[in-house]
């Protein structure tokens, strides 16, 4: 029988201990919007369950040098703190752009960049995918319109996270806690490629946790946003999102970070389309130039070629966005 | 024969009033099937198939009955054990929590013979594709119907339009699944089913559990939606009604989402192969169609073409297809909605070959009289005069479209019985087995009443949705309110007599000479000396005054006319669709509530924009599965997408009471994908217009 043990620790240092060096038999729960889920679906069947909301001091937003922001912060307190609109104004329409409001009220930072694929052939319990153990990706001949144009192989879903690009544009960094001690990991090579992990989707241990997101302080002269496309306004997950952070002088692009969410395994970002930018006055034929770059690599599936184009339109109304 | 009183005497019936059951509904004090908890109740699941096509060859239960918790499994609810979807029915359990029913589930051990399946309608057709039924061709006879000399009229025709169309499988997403709760009380069983027919449902237990009808209740106090797929006994309250003999408890069995998208019901999907033809004159005279279309492994799947227009030479060839997939069941307006995405975009390519505005071509082939007057009166509102004559004339990325298309339906209601029951005290209760699927039928039975007794709404006891009261059919087919609203006034119309009597021996005087009315018995000229409502009731003594009635002629008839009008916005980079207003004008004869009747008619269209847009069942074709089984995929229209919506209601109260719950729900689609193509100069020509189609096609 699916039975599991519920654990309600009170102190952080105490998680690692809980958690066992196998995947699969211990899991942590924040939020619980994919959790849960996984857990009902019966796509995980942990032993035991780490209850993280019941240590206190994990939800708080720090403004001062940077932003800190505790892991169990939920995506409501994010999208609606006056210091992230401010500043940090990508990561704010990411988290505006999440789910529903009932889903933002429960759902945490550390859960949503956790959070496992959407992949409707991978949470279909009764198909054993390749994600799952098993020999095909079947998104490769079967239905793949929401599947990934770039960085697949051989798996070909895509990563579902708002936040994770936006904070990647940003250059956020993570705490993480692990039976071994703290490390602090740039965001950028948190997340790995189906070709480097099958069975995960970052280089997050077994008996390890994130703590903490940090972000560094914008320079002088920056500005960002989040921009997404989904079949449906009221609720859904991106076919494509832009996450664009421009730092400027006068009309120069001094720096630019492009991530792009829902068309790779991971947030995916475009250096060649940063590179049309960065040193460059920021004309319609310059921003143009650059949502070409962005999908220049792309290889689309046989039924998901529609998202290359978005692509090219979100990214180039990103820029236009920040350029006005 | 029966008349409903002129309007401008009527208190209710005409005008717009709140639902009784509104309150409770928005509190949660009233309680659907899915909220019932009956002391000592059992959870029932489903085991479901996980292969589209397989024979059951042996199933272990022993592993699942251990379990503590466990109090009954069934292995026999599959009547064949020849499997032919993924997610029909396999085996049952019924437990003391849903988790230990779900875990029972997984402890079930079948072996299967796997069979070769086919999901997909066109590959379905081919020979060689695996026969869902060994026995017949996957591809059944052609229901062929034909009218005039087409061949001459093609050869006469000076324009001639020429296409394929496609529309999805749409699924009826109840927002309460299906599914019962069942009780035995010695051999007698009570039901509370999620069912659209509390009779059709009880006859359907009664027969494949083999005991007599009289041994079987049904209930169906409030109901979470119904769009067709509950007009019949579930197989799951058959089961629920078994584990519960099993168990000598109730048992509970609502389906899953899952199992609720793919075993109970669809809108079939449609190819269409469409050649029609027009007089330089504007006169539609040739239309031909070859259809396809699968309702799974059930039938009937063919649309209702060429729907709303005058043919005068016309052949329809249709062919139902089997696949691996759920059985399709009526759905609003059956057949409809996908003929109307057709013929109203060949309406539009016909009128644009001759130089036409669509509306004006559409008036010279529409022979409804009504729809006549709707057309201008919507056109008028609508400012259809201010559409760009040519297609594609915005300028810029952002376009803007308008399109039309016409409702039509047909069936009537009758046959409903009803009982009134006038208290001692006062208080009047009215009993009909009929049911509210959420269209307001509870308050038109207290209203109805309440206009012919001359009492308050409010004093009306409405009693519905049970087989102890008298018998009235299944709410279907939009028959529910010409079928009830008589028989409510007949019986009511009953009592009153019956209380005129009263009064008039009481006061010593003839029948004629005593008038009832604001609640109140008088003699005509002396209402001062009225009896009020109490004291002409307390007249009984102890006894209630009860009457039967019926449905009668004359107060209700069938066949409405609508139509609708849509503006769109297409984002030429996106190919995103974003409907800006919809109107929508509709026919239902003599209002019963003008409230409800708009929501119906703005419910209609928001299935329509649902449909036209969103909503696509998908079978997969390399693992025979439903791979959109839940709302994260099978994405249904939200507050975010509602347009602009003005429904109006085209009175005609001298007709009697039409229903009114499916017309409203056939142009829409179509008549935003002729919006699409006036903003954009593209034909979209398969459902739904989701930005990858739109895409497509504008650079085609």
């Amino acid at each position: 029988m699916f039975d599991f043990e519920l654990v309600n620790p009170k102190t952080l240092e105490s998680v690692p201990a809980l958690l066992s060096r196998n995947w699969g038999e211990t899991m942590l729960l924040a939020g619980g919007t994919d959790v849960l889920d996984l857990l009902k679906e019966r796509l995980a069947q942990p032993q035991r369950l780490i209850n993280l909301k019941s240590i206190p001091g994990l939800s708080y937003i720090k403004a001062g040098d940077g932003l800190e922001i505790g892991a169990l912060t939920t995506i409501a307190e994010i999208a609606e703190n006056a210091e992230v609109r401010q500043n940090y104004a990508a990561l704010a329409e990411a988290a505006e752009s999440i789910a529903t409001p009932q889903l933002r009220n429960m759902g945490t930072l550390g859960g949503n960049l956790c959070q496992r694929p959407r992949c409707w052939y991978f949470r279909e319990k009764d198909l054993i995918c390749l994600k799952k153990g098993g020999e095909l990706c079947f998104a490769v001949e079967g239905l793949n319109k929401y599947h990934c144009i770039f960085g697949g192989g051989p798996s070909f879903i895509v990563h579902p996270s708002d936040a994770a690009p936006a904070l990647m544009a940003m250059g956020a960094r993570l705490d993480l806690l692990s039976g071994t001690g703290r490390r602090s990991l740039a965001l950028a090579e948190f997340y790995q490629l189906p070709e480097d992990n099958l069975m995960r989707e970052n280089v997050l241990g077994p008996n390890e946790l994130i703590s903490a997101v940090k972000v560094p302080a914008p320079a002088a002269g920056t500005k960002s946003t989040y921009l997404k496309f989904r079949e449906k306004q009221s609720h859904d997950f991106a076919i494509v999102s832009v996450a664009a952070v421009l730092q400027m002088e006068g009309k120069v692009c001094q720096q630019a970070r492009l991530v792009l969410g829902g068309v790779a395994p991971i947030p995916w970002r475009v250096p060649a389309a940063e590179a049309e930018l960065q040193g460059k006055t920021l004309t319609a034929a310059v921003l143009a130039k650059a949502a070409e770059a962005a999908t220049a690599n792309a290889i689309p599936l046989s039924q998901n070629g529609y998202k290359v184009q978005l692509t090219k339109v979100m990214v180039r109304r990103a820029l236009e966005k920040l350029v006005k | 024969m029966a008349k409903w009183k002129p309007l401008d005497q009527m208190t209710y019936l005409g005008k717009g009033y709140a639902r009784l059951d509104g309150p409770g509904k928005a509190s949660g004090a009233v309680k659907y099937t899915y909220d019932l908890k009956l002391p000592g109740m059992l959870y029932g699941a489903l085991l479901s198939s996980p292969h589209p096509a397989a024979t059951i060859k042996r199933i272990d239960a022993s592993a699942a009955l251990a379990l503590p918790g466990v109090k009954a499994v069934l292995t026999d609810v599959h009547p064949t054990g020849t499997l032919r979807y993924a997610g029909e029915e396999v085996a049952a359990v019924a437990a003391t929590s849903p988790e230990i029913a779900a875990d029972a589930l997984e402890r079930i051990k079948v072996e299967y013979d796997v069979l070769p399946f086919v999901v997909d309608l066109e590959t379905a057709m081919k020979p060689e594709a695996p026969r869902v039924y060994a026995e017949q061709s996957n591809v059944r006879e052609p229901r062929v119907e034909s009218e005039g000399d087409l061949a001459a009229a093609f050869a006469q025709a000076a324009v001639i339009v020429e296409g394929t169309y496609r529309t999805q499988v749409q699924v009826h997403a109840c927002l309460e699944v299906h599914g019962s709760v069942a009780k035995w009380e010695g051999d007698e069983l009570i039901v509370w089913d999620s069912t659209q027919g509390v009779y059709a449902s009880r006859d359907g237990i009664a027969k494949f559990l083999n005991i007599e009808q009289s041994k079987v209740r049904v209930i169906c106090d409030y109901m979470g939606g119904g769009f067709g797929s509950k007009l019949q006994a579930g197989r799951y309250s058959v089961i629920a009604a078994r584990l519960a003999k099993a168990t000598g408890a109730p048992v509970k069995l609502m389906l899953s989402r899952p199992q609720d998208s793919i075993s109970a019901g669809n809108r079939p999907n449609l190819i269409a192969e469409i050649k029609a033809g027009a007089t330089r004159a504007g006169k539609l005279i040739a239309f031909s169609a070859k259809t396809y279309g699968t309702a799974g492994i059930g039938n009937n799947a063919r649309p209702a073409l060429p729907l709303a227009y005058d043919v005068p030479n016309s052949r329809t060839e249709h062919y139902d297809v089997y696949t691996n997939a759920g059985a399709a069941r009526a759905f609003r307006a059956p057949g409809c909605p996908q003929a109307s995405f057709v013929m109203e975009q060949v309406m539009d390519e016909l009128a644009e070959k001759l130089n036409l505005d669509p509306l004006d071509f559409r008036l010279q082939n529409d022979s409804n009289e009504t729809r006549q007057q709707q057309w201008k009166m919507a056109a008028a509102r609508f400012g259809w005069s201010k559409r760009a004559p040519r297609p594609n004339a915005s300028r810029g990325v952002i376009k803007r479209g308008m399109g039309l298309g016409a409702a039509v339906w047909w069936p009537g209601g009758r046959g409903t019985q009803a009982q009134m029951t006038i208290l001692p005290d006062g208080g009047i209760e009215v009993r009909c087995g009929t049911q509210d699927i959420g269209t307001g039928t509870r308050t038109l039975v207290a209203a109805v009443a309440a206009e012919e007794l001359g009492v308050p709404i409010a004093s009306i006891k409405a009693m519905i949705g049970d087989t102890e009261y008298p018998y009235s059919g299944a709410s279907g087919g939009s028959t529910t309110a010409p079928s009830v609203a008589p028989a409510i006034k007949n019986v009511a119309e009953k009592a009153k007599d019956k209380l005129t009597e009263v009064a008039a021996q009481h006061f010593g005087a003839a029948r004629t000479e005593v008038q009832l009315a604001d609640g109140r018995a008088f003699v005509k000229g002396n209402a001062k000396n009225a009896l009020s409502w109490k004291q002409l009731c307390a007249l009984f003594g102890t006894m209630p005054l009860v009457v039967h009635g019926e449905w009668v002629e004359g107060l209700s008839s069938a066949g409405v006319a609508g139509c609708q009008f849509a503006e769109v916005e297409v984002d030429t980079e996106t190919g995103v669709v974003t409907v800006l207003r919809m109107l929508a004008v509709q026919d239902c004869g003599l209002v019963l509530n003008r409230l409800t009747a708009e929501s119906q008619v703005i419910g209609g269209v928001i299935q329509g924009i649902s449909y036209a847009l969103y909503e696509d069942r998908l079978m997969d074709p390399l693992t025979g599965v439903l791979i959109n089984p839940t709302f994260e995929n099978y994405k249904i229209v939200g507050a975010l997408e509602m347009p602009k919506i003005e429904a109006i209601i085209y009175d005609q109260p001298e007709r009697g009471v039409i229903g009114i719950g499916e017309p409203p729900t056939i142009p829409t689609a179509a008549a935003i994908a002729n919006a699409v193509y006036h903003a954009t100069g593209k034909r979209m020509r398969a459902l739904p217009m989701t930005p990858d189609r739109v895409l497509a096609a504008l650079h085609s």
